[in-house]
């Protein structure tokens, strides 16, 4: 993307108002997506971004700039603004940096580059999904689509002779409907995705997604409220994931740990969760949604063991927090774009399969809320308490899974769901979501098997 | 270097926009903008970035068929692809009659907004030294007001200046351009395991309407004053939500009183035009007109002008927002209500200014008439829990227990729950309106019942 030696010139640049450390961050996104809605292919939009962030590190501070500007001139022009936004007064150092590239390990190859494929092979995918909700009954009243696929390449040099490159394509599909019945309207949502070319579709054929929005949307025509209180909680396979990404994922992140802003900091080496819980962070799950070669500051990506066997074992790191506590970086630095910052990020978070044939924990509940797919959620980690929305759930009654609910929150607090899981099944799914802070929209994805959390308070309108 | 520095940018579109063949419609939104952001921590300055930021978004219609394109570029020959680019994606799309740009009459059948001065040459001039000075005196003011604050988790401040012209095939032309400068603050108290925080900003169209004392003052009591929160025992019972909480609901209200939902059936109030969903006394406009708006706009993001929607009047459902194309297939003409995410996407329809009439009874008085209450001070998790099609509504909430008309033990680690619908027609809006940023104003508001989950 830049030449080896214009690079090592601009962080020489970057490092003369005698910054410790200085960065080159360059990236090339150029983006395509199409939408249906209302039986109609609305628009199809393409989009490119290409750009270098730079940043110096000088003691405890940071300047940044950025410019869309990649010439060598561009790129020394937002090196000297970011060295002088580093700048505290004094400088004049004298700095030379020599590159050096380092090889990338990818844990899959892309098979069908998505620029590869015709925009009508595109809009076939939305047409197709349309087709087969629209076929899941009359009550499905309206389909929306959408299609989208990026592909990422980037570049990070460093002042530390660091010199690595990679290339990132992700496609996610999804389909939402709405159904209309005597009980008013509802609308349910899937949408699948992967780091992975358009063989993204063998997997996830675009009727397969549509069924399952479609089916949602219509059993949520007969669901009656959810339960108002303190409820047993099944989650399948998949489903909870985003409560393992909330309940602990943030508050394991390094740069918030730092800022005594989680209810995990001090506790290394204790007993967190119950002896059932072992929670990874694995960069390297092939063809995952939030997988990558090397994370944003040039880092291999990693498999990372957080919580094992309910004991609390490392937090998740980037590079300059790493450096400071003289610690390799774990892999999780990430940003938007190159027009921010990076920052402590998870990758694909998960709790890996145990012992037990989820079929025997559902009719080992006598009374409990069996949930199917979560829709989002946010932690306040100085605290711990989180919440996520519950999109498809049944009550569980004797041991059996029978009436849907309608849409509500769970809440709980962290440390105390933790403790609190007391089944963990022998299967295995993961869910794909956007993952926001500080403003910083990335794509992970969180995984866990069914499991369950004897209880948690679900914030249903029944009595 | 970008040929688009120092080029007024709305000869920049005009330029792109000349290159319309026959029997297209090109429409051009070019942006460029600088911005300031400043984070200290513990004392010193953390990070600070600054940066411009340009793009340009590009519509072109043949035939009923749209497609659009972007670039994070003002580079004439990027640009030009990006015309190209979008010229292509049209052709994949299906006719649609009622696509199409805002024409001249579209235009001048609406108001012009005269006198909205949203912009301040003055912020240019402040200092980076000055900005840095502003946040690291925000933390320290947050640290120094009460000894239970233990930390701040962040401090910041940041600023932005953004210029943007419209310009389409059809004759229409509109540049717009404003400031913002804010400052907020995240403060932590609390001993051994139990943790509160809370923040507190100030924000507005330059360096000097910022109050870091007042920003810090909000954090801390709000930190404060949750303090020792415990889960409470399920119940149904009145709840008053604070002003910040209330222009998230009524961001929820305007998404659903969005013209395409409406004609796509995505939304609860589908079908219902004329029906009451309010009681009497609610009224609710969307009027980026008003100057005290943050979102106040001359023209929304077609180039239409901006103007004064009624949307329920008296309790009754009066109007609904729309762009050009929800406006021509609806038949009701577009409300100047487009609205779009920045150059990377297309138009769309959305609120900028919603403001529900206010009631006569102060915050005190709403706490009087509500009895045993709940005061909701924040919430959680309101994308992922509620719902505008089926009007599903729970969250999570942070706040205090009202009794005897004033604030009792606070309250954490519950939800509230109650349909969009039920809460419309349940509402007392109070009378202290305060213009926050967002795309509403916010009013305390009093429901008369919500269930309360808790232990």
């Amino acid at each position: 993307m830049i030449d080896a030696s214009v690079l090592e010139r601009v962080l020489a640049a970057a490092l003369r108002t005698g910054g410790d450390f200085a960065e080159v961050f360059a990236e090339d996104r150029l983006v395509s997506s199409a939408q249906l809605d209302d039986g109609k292919v609305e628009e199809f939009t393409s989009g490119r971004e290409r750009g270098a962030g730079i940043r110096v590190i000088r003691g405890a501070s940071t300047g940044f700039a950025h410019t869309a500007d990649l010439s060598e001139a561009g790129l020394r022009e937002a090196a000297a603004a970011a060295a002088a936004a580093a700048a505290e007064g004094g400088g004049g150092a004298t700095m030379t940096v020599g590159l050096t590239r380092r090889s990338v390990v990818r844990t899959h190859d892309i098979v069908t580059f998505p620029d590869t494929i015709g925009k009508r092979d595109k809009a076939e995918m939305l047409l197709r999904a349309d087709v087969a909700a629209r076929a899941e009954g009359s009550a499905i009243e309206q389909v929306s689509a959408v299609y989208a696929d990026s592909r990422r390449k980037i570049l990070v040099a460093n002042s530390d002779g660091l010199l690595a490159e990679d290339d990132q394509v992700r496609i996610r599909f999804s389909v939402s409907c709405v159904a209309v019945g005597d009980s008013g309207r509802q609308s349910a949502f899937e949408g699948p995705g992967g780091t992975i070319g358009f063989e993204f579709f063998d997997r996830y054929p675009p009727e397969d997604t549509a069924r399952l929005a479609a089916r949602r949307a219509i059993t949520l025509l007969d669901a009656r409220p959810a339960p108002s209180g303190e409820v047993p909680i099944v989650l399948e396979r998949g489903a909870g994931g985003v409560m393992f990404h909330e309940a602990c994922g943030h508050g394991l992140e390094a740069d918030l740990v730092g800022r005594d802003a989680s209810v995990f900091k001090g506790r290394l080496g204790q007993q967190v969760a119950s002896p059932l819980v072992t929670i990874i962070d694995d960069g390297t799950f092939a063809e995952e949604w939030g997988t990558y070669a090397i994370d944003d500051e040039g880092q291999p990506a990693q498999r990372n063991v957080l919580i094992e066997n309910g004991i609390l074992t490392d937090y998740m790191w980037d590079l300059v927090r790493a450096r400071r506590e003289g610690r390799p970086s774990s892999g999780n630095g990430r940003r938007q774009t190159y027009q921010y910052l990076p920052m402590v990020r998870m990758t694909n978070t998960y709790l890996p399969r145990g012992e037990t044939d989820p079929a025997d924990i559902i009719s080992d509940t006598p009374y409990g809320v069996y949930c199917v797919q979560l829709g989002g959620g946010s932690v306040d980690t100085a605290s711990g308490d989180f919440v996520f929305g519950v999109t498809e759930a049944y009550l569980i009654e004797d041991g059996k899974i029978t009436a849907p609910l309608r849409q509500a929150q769970l809440i709980g607090n962290g440390p105390e769901v933790l403790t609190l899981i007391d089944a963990v099944g022998n299967d295995f799914a993961t869910w794909p979501g956007t993952c926001g802070k500080d403003g910083q929209g990335v794509p992970v994805s969180s995984g866990q098997p069914t499991l369950r959390i004897a209880r948690m308070t679900m914030g249903g309108t029944a009595a | 270097m970008s040929v688009g520095v120092g080029v007024d940018l709305e000869v920049l579109a005009a330029r792109v926009v000349a290159n319309a063949r026959p029997g297209e419609e090109v429409e051009t939104y070019v942006v460029r903008s600088r911005e300031t952001e400043v984070k200290v921590f513990g004392g010193h300055v953390e990070s600070v970035s600054v940066a411009g930021v340009e793009g340009a978004g590009i519509r072109v219609i043949i035939g009923g068929c749209q497609g659009y394109a972007w670039a994070g570029s003002l580079d004439a020959d990027v640009v030009l692809e990006t015309l190209a680019e979008a010229r292509d994606n049209a052709g994949f799309g299906t006719p649609d009659e009622h696509i199409g740009l805002a024409t001249r009459d579209e235009m001048t059948s609406s108001s012009a907004v005269e006198g909205l001065d949203l912009w301040r040459d003055d912020l240019s001039a402040v200092t980076t030294e000055a900005k840095v000075a502003l946040a690291l005196e925000l933390e320290r003011r947050a640290l120094g007001l009460d000894p239970r604050v233990r930390g701040v988790e962040s401090a910041e401040y940041g600023d932005s200046m953004v210029e943007s012209a419209i310009v389409n095939s059809l004759g229409l032309a509109a540049a717009a351009r404003r400031t913002t400068a804010s400052c907020s603050v995240v403060t932590m108290a609390g001993e051994g395991s139990e943790t509160r925080s809370a923040y507190g900003f100030s924000a507005g169209r330059t360096f000097d309407d910022l109050d870091p004392e007042q920003a810090a003052r909000d954090a801390v009591e709000r930190t404060v004053r949750i303090l020792g929160g415990r889960k409470v025992p399920s119940a149904k019972l009145p709840v008053i939500f604070d002003p910040l909480v209330c222009v998230s609901l009524l961001g929820l209200y305007g998404a659903a009183l969005n013209g395409e939902g409406i004609l796509k059936g995505r939304s609860m109030f589908a079908g219902r035009d004329g029906e009451r969903v309010g009681g009497d006394a609610i009224t609710l406009v969307d009027d980026p007109t008003e100057p005290r708006a943050f979102g106040a706009s001359p023209f929304d993001s077609e180039g239409i002008p901006t103007r004064r929607t009624p949307l329920i009047v008296d309790g009754m459902l009066r109007g609904f927002l729309h762009n050009v194309y929800t406006g021509r297939r609806s038949g009701s003409g577009t409300t100047g209500s487009a609205v779009r995410g920045g150059f990377k996407s297309a138009p769309g329809v959305g609120a900028r200014a919603l403001r529900l009439a206010p009631g006569s009874r102060t915050l005190d008085e709403l706490m009087s008439d509500a009895g045993e209450a709940l005061y909701v001070q924040s919430v959680s998790g309101l994308h992922s829990g509620t719902n505008i099609v089926s009007g599903d509504f729970s969250v999570g909430a942070v706040g205090l227990m009202i009794r005897d008309g004033v604030f009792a033990e606070p309250v954490r680690e519950v939800t509230i729950a109650s349909t969009l619908q039920r809460i419309l027609l349940d509402l007392t809006v109070g009378a202290d309106e305060v213009w926050l940023p967002g795309s509403a104003v916010g009013v305390p508001l009093l429901v008369g019942e919500m269930a309360l989950s808790g232990s």
